[in-house]
């Protein structure tokens, strides 16, 4: 095995145990707000290296063959890890909003200050 | 006049990225994407000028604003990021948590600052930004592990909510 392949295989593991982590957080978290730390956190984290590995699979295929359609690949997903590090935490921020806004108290929670504020 | 050049060159800028290799032209691109990214770039140019620059302020064209944000994105940000998802990873599996939400206040102007800031505070560790005053710009911030006595005072300390993420917000955009 060539040392590149063992670093994209090392890259798949730890996208999908930290992948398997917020899903297993996202079943044992009491309320909406502490499950969207694991969702949001973890996958992100998870599905960044397993774009890695993608990303290095790529540069392998193109420096082997030299077929210049990986290199589209490569930079696809490196755009796709971009656009994921900006929507992921507006979409749990929206998400977070919405379910205040809506009356879901967080459980179990010693402190709530934006429920003060609210009239 | 200066609105329309930068969304048109941004959009250049991506449209080049998804479509590199596609020939040789300039190594990477054929000469038919090269003419049809310009022809659509102006196109959205003229249409989405005035979303992208709608504060009409362009501090952000500052290149030293960009290096500041690549050395933050690859080293205060990555390593809290990791050190983020090892703490949620062993709040997983014990259980452990002590959640609440708080209120701090980062002292920050400019809506780009605080959604730098908000957007770093949810990627990292134990902390989720809920809502944000929008006259004041203080943040509501879910925070999964709340040290004892930290709940008693009116403004979290920024410091164990964020470390050092509100000055670098204040050096990368304002």
């Amino acid at each position: 095995m060539l040392w590149w392949e063992l670093v994209i295989y090392i890259f798949v593991a730890i996208g999908l145990t930290f992948n398997g982590l917020g899903v297993i957080g996202l079943l044992r978290f009491p309320d909406v707000y502490t499950r969207l730390h694991a969702a949001t956190k973890a996958t992100t984290f998870g599905s960044i290296f397993t774009s890695l590995a993608v990303i290095g699979w790529a540069f392998a295929q193109l420096i082997s063959t030299g077929n210049s359609w990986n290199l589209t690949l490569a930079l696809h997903t490196f755009f796709a890890i971009i656009c994921l590090l900006l929507t992921n935490p507006v979409g749990a921020h929206a998400i977070a909003r919405a379910a205040h806004r809506s009356g879901v108290k967080p459980k179990q929670a010693v402190v709530d200050r934006l429920e003060e504020v609210k009239e | 006049m200066l609105p329309f050049i930068i969304t048109t060159i941004d959009a250049l800028i991506i449209y080049l990225l998804l479509t590199a290799g596609s020939g040789d032209f300039l190594y990477f691109w054929s000469p038919e994407e090269f003419v049809m990214g310009i022809f659509l770039s102006i196109i959205v140019g003229a249409l989405a000028r005035n979303y992208l620059c709608h504060s009409k302020n362009y501090r952000m064209l500052n290149p030293v604003r960009w290096l500041k944000f690549v050395v933050y994105a690859i080293g205060p940000f990555l390593f809290a990021m990791a050190k983020a998802n090892l703490d949620v990873a062993y709040r997983v599996i014990t259980g452990k948590i002590r959640p609440g939400i708080v209120k701090i206040d980062p002292k920050l102007n400019t809506d780009f600052g605080v959604t730098f800031l908000a957007n770093s505070i949810t990627l990292t560790p134990g902390t989720l930004s809920v809502d944000v005053d929008e006259d004041t710009n203080v943040l509501y911030v879910h925070w999964i592990n709340i040290p004892e006595g930290e709940e008693k005072k009116e403004y979290a300390d920024i410091k164990k909510v964020c470390g050092s993420f509100a000055d670098w917000a204040r050096r990368v955009a304002e």
